[in-house]
């Protein structure tokens, strides 16, 4: 099987050259966007030491190309502490800023997993700001705004997002938050995180992990019962991934203290310092609150990824060698042995029709690389991936971390200092078993990126515009793309369907073993329905207006 | 009916030279009205005899929509209409949104109407063109004249510079023209000679020289222009002959404003003649 897709991609790679399609989508643009644009694609190439070329990742997009990307506010409310079910997350701005980050990448949470049942997040809660709070200043409302969600709901905690105009007029968040806090008695705090900061949403991850850091982590250091306690971080349960982990880890024996932040309370975060263990599936929004974890407390952290049924077996068994526990290793392999059953009979199900297409993702800052472990199983290739938010160290991997140079977009993010915890720093493993797991092939804080694992020759496309999505379309024909809401429509116009890797459109869940098995199936009914390729716009038959680029003239 | 902005340096006297003025075209049988833009809501205080007025925003605020224009005009000295505009406290919000969102107001009910009958309009505005609130009352074509209020002090005469700046970006939107500069004397050593000079660089003229008086503060004081505390003191006069320079002025000119290094230059060579 594998030998015979090795040769359906050397014919296809053989038909299309990607140094000419990279000059093909370069070669309109004016020369010094030509210029930037050239460093964001490259395509890869894998040295005698598995070393990548270096890509140009995290820089301002350029004004009128129409980019993927998202706000910092999107990053901090919408994506990290989103989904907690029992924070009252209160968006600080004009409606429409709360209302669109509301519940749009549909994270689920198991609302009766809290003894006091507090679920928060079928409300949308925002001051509604007015012309009035512009000019005369918000904080007024914003007060009145905590108390009355604390008068209705009594949460344990508030938290407050700051959006755009909050910043112009200069309203502070954090002085508010600190009184309510003194007054309410629970915990209330806010985030700068005004959509304008830093290059992409990619700047209020980095927010969020600081502020979720500096106000929650290690309030609680009540230790809880179970072996093996680990954290998951950056796992956010859309369409119910975090269910199908957290049964897994069940299955193991193995014992979530919280994650960050699919199907969380803040409880879970308050004392997600006792734990053992960190593991980090998204690299990109959660790495800094593992690195601070590290530091702070002593908590060793290792890049896992439950995309991909081999995947998670991959996973499972890095976990339980870092425990190094016979035990645990054993019931780990039984558990993938029995998962893998149903699993491989999926994959021989769907691979006939399957094998040999070809994948391009482009999303967020992790989901292009864990989703090719998806397509991988069922023989489909990646052609072309890149990210909208990504850093070169999800790229080419933390190695690279010394030689990224850092420039005044990201200075103007706060990078907090942190020391080791006067009482609470306990070093889960002594430098020498690091180094012993680390020889042994561990990987403990690392992340080795995503361009290693794929093929030479393929393009990796950071930050792609429209224009370069619609000539690789062009170019490639692919059988599927990933990507969001705002490529949706535009890339099924061209004959081909589109798989929303943010929201998972209305499927899931696709993580661990049974979300495998859902990913095949929807790949197969989506790879193999040929209607999107049926439909053929009117105006192209019969267009009423008719025009040319001014490159054209 | 004409629209003119006064812009000048912060404390140069823009509200004292405005109401003054004001009162001297009043006396003239003119209709004016005076729209303060300054969240401090004292640039009516000397026609009004007193801080007593409603601002627009306030009332904005307090009203919700149901705002009338009775609600935020109040007739002061010599029939003048006097509007503030208002604002937050120093160091909240958003005084330039403020200026925007009460000049929308008064024009959709109506304050510029022909009904009205105006003559004049002025804009009295806060200090610099510091952001696009301030802008305000030159874009679009809501004030067609503008003065500058300035002296031979440094940097009243920079910042005069830079409101030209403003005035050049919104002249071709807004047909927003400059009418002259209204020397508001320091006593600073060849005062007259160095702003008739500054006003020839750019462009326009010194339309008249205030002499200082303590008699502008004595009137102050008492909460009233010197035409109205005073009418027979010669700083009333001079107040007159700027009213009636105004009323006659046909000289609206898109100004050139100065490098910093020339307005520097021409500092020092009048600075040098003095000593």
């Amino acid at each position: 099987m594998s030998d015979y897709i090795e040769g359906i991609m050397d014919t296809e790679c053989e038909v299309i050259d990607p140094v000419e399609v990279k000059e093909e989508m370069i070669v309109r643009y004016p020369t010094k966007v030509a210029r930037k644009r050239a460093k964001q694609i490259v395509l890869n190439r894998i040295g005698e030491e598995g070393e990548v070329p270096p890509i140009q990742a995290n820089v301002r997009t350029i004004p009128g190309i129409i980019t993927q990307r998202g706000c910092c506010y999107a990053g901090c409310k919408g994506v990290v502490l989103g989904p907690t079910r029992d924070i009252v997350n209160i968006t600080h701005g004009p409606i429409g800023c709360g209302f669109y980050s509301w519940l749009t990448r549909r994270n689920q949470t198991d609302a009766d997993a809290s003894p006091d049942g507090h679920n928060f997040m079928p409300y949308c809660f925002s001051t509604d700001m007015q012309e009035g709070e512009i000019i005369f200043g918000g904080e007024k409302k914003l007060k009145q705004a905590i108390q009355e969600a604390y008068d209705i709901f009594k949460p344990k905690a508030i938290a407050v997002f700051s959006t755009c105009p909050v910043g112009l007029i200069g309203d502070d968040v954090h002085s508010t938050a600190r009184e309510m806090k003194k007054k309410l008695g629970i915990n209330v705090f806010g985030f700068s995180c005004e959509g304008y900061k830093g290059v992409s949403q990619s700047a209020g991850h980095h927010i969020a992990n600081n502020g979720i850091f500096t106000h929650v982590v290690g309030t609680d250091d009540t230790v809880g019962a179970g072996e093996y306690r680990m954290n998951l971080l950056g796992e956010y349960n859309i369409g119910g991934d975090a269910f199908e982990i957290e049964r897994i880890f069940e299955k193991c024996g193995m014992t979530l203290v919280s994650t960050f932040s699919g199907n969380s309370s803040i409880d879970g975060f308050a004392n997600s310092h006792t734990a053992d263990l960190n593991l980090i599936m998204c690299h990109r929004s959660i790495n800094y609150v593992a690195e601070m974890m590290e530091k702070k407390f002593g908590i060793p952290w290792l890049k896992i990824n439950f995309i991909g049924a081999e995947a998670t077996a991959k996973s499972l068994r890095k976990i339980a060698a870092y425990y190094g526990d016979q035990k645990l290793m054993d019931r780990v392999e039984a558990v993938i042995e029995e998962e893998m059953l149903p699993v491989k009979a999926a994959q021989r199900e769907v691979r006939p029709r399957t094998a040999g297409k070809r994948a391009m993702l482009f999303v967020g800052g992790s989901r292009a690389h864990h989703y090719q472990e998806l397509f991988s199983e069922m023989g489909m290739e990646t052609v072309s991936a890149g990210y909208e938010f990504g850093h070169r160290d999800d790229y080419e991997g933390r190695k690279v971390l010394p030689s990224i140079k850092i420039d005044a977009d990201s200075r103007n993010i706060e990078e907090l200092e942190i020391h080791p915890d006067p009482e609470r720093y306990r070093p889960r493993k002594r430098p020498e078993e690091i180094e012993k797991l680390k020889a042994a092939g561990l990987g403990v804080a690392d992340y080795e990126g995503m361009m290693p694992e794929m093929k030479e020759g393929v393009m990796i496309i950071d930050d792609i515009s429209q224009y370069e999505t619609d000539k690789l379309i062009e170019i490639y024909k692919p059988d599927i793309f990933c990507a969001g809401i705002k490529e949706k429509y535009a890339v099924q116009k061209h004959g081909i369907p589109l798989k929303q890797l943010h929201s998972y459109d209305y499927g899931g869940p696709y993580a661990g073993f049974a979300g495998a098995v859902n990913f095949y199936k929807e790949i197969d009914r989506m790879v193999n329905s040929k209607i999107w390729g049926y439909i053929r716009a009117p105006w192209k038959e019969h267009p009423e207006l008719s025009g040319s680029y001014a490159f054209e003239s | 009916m004409r629209k003119i902005a006064i812009y000048g340096k912060g404390g140069i006297g823009k509200s004292t030279t405005t109401q003054n003025t004001v009162a001297g075209l009043a006396e003239m049988g003119r209709n004016v009205m005076v729209v303060g833009c300054d969240p401090k809501a004292d640039s009516t205080r000397l026609l009004l005899g007193g801080l007593s007025q409603n601002t627009v925003l306030d009332t904005l605020r307090s009203e919700g929509e149901d705002v009338e224009l009775e609600d935020i005009r109040k007739g002061g000295f010599g029939g003048v209409v006097c509007v503030e505009s208002g604002g937050p406290e120093p160091g909240v919000g958003c005084a330039g949104r403020g200026i925007i969102t009460s000049i929308n107001m008064l024009e959709q009910l109506g304050a510029y109407a022909e009904s009205e009958q105006l003559d004049y309009v002025f804009y009295d505005v806060l200090g610099d063109v510091v952001c696009g609130g301030f802008a305000m009352p030159i874009r679009e074509g809501k004030a067609q004249e503008i003065y500058i209020v300035v002296s031979g002090e440094m940097m009243a005469m920079y910042a005069a510079n830079n409101i030209c700046k403003g005035i050049v970006k919104f002249a071709e939107s807004g047909g927003v023209r400059l009418g002259g500069l209204i020397c508001n004397s320091r006593n600073v050593d060849n005062e007259a000679d160095m702003i008739l000079h500054l006003a020839e660089r750019l462009g326009t003229q010194m339309i008249h020289f205030v002499p200082r008086d303590n008699m502008v503060q004595r009137a102050e004081i008492n909460r009233k222009t010197v035409i109205e505390y005073d009418p027979k003191h010669g700083q009333a006069g001079e107040y007159r002959k700027l009213a009636k320079k105004i009323e006659e002025n046909g000289m609206h000119v898109i100004p050139k404003p100065m490098e910093i290094e020339e307005l520097e230059t021409l500092m020092i060579d009048y600075g040098m003649i003095a000593a």
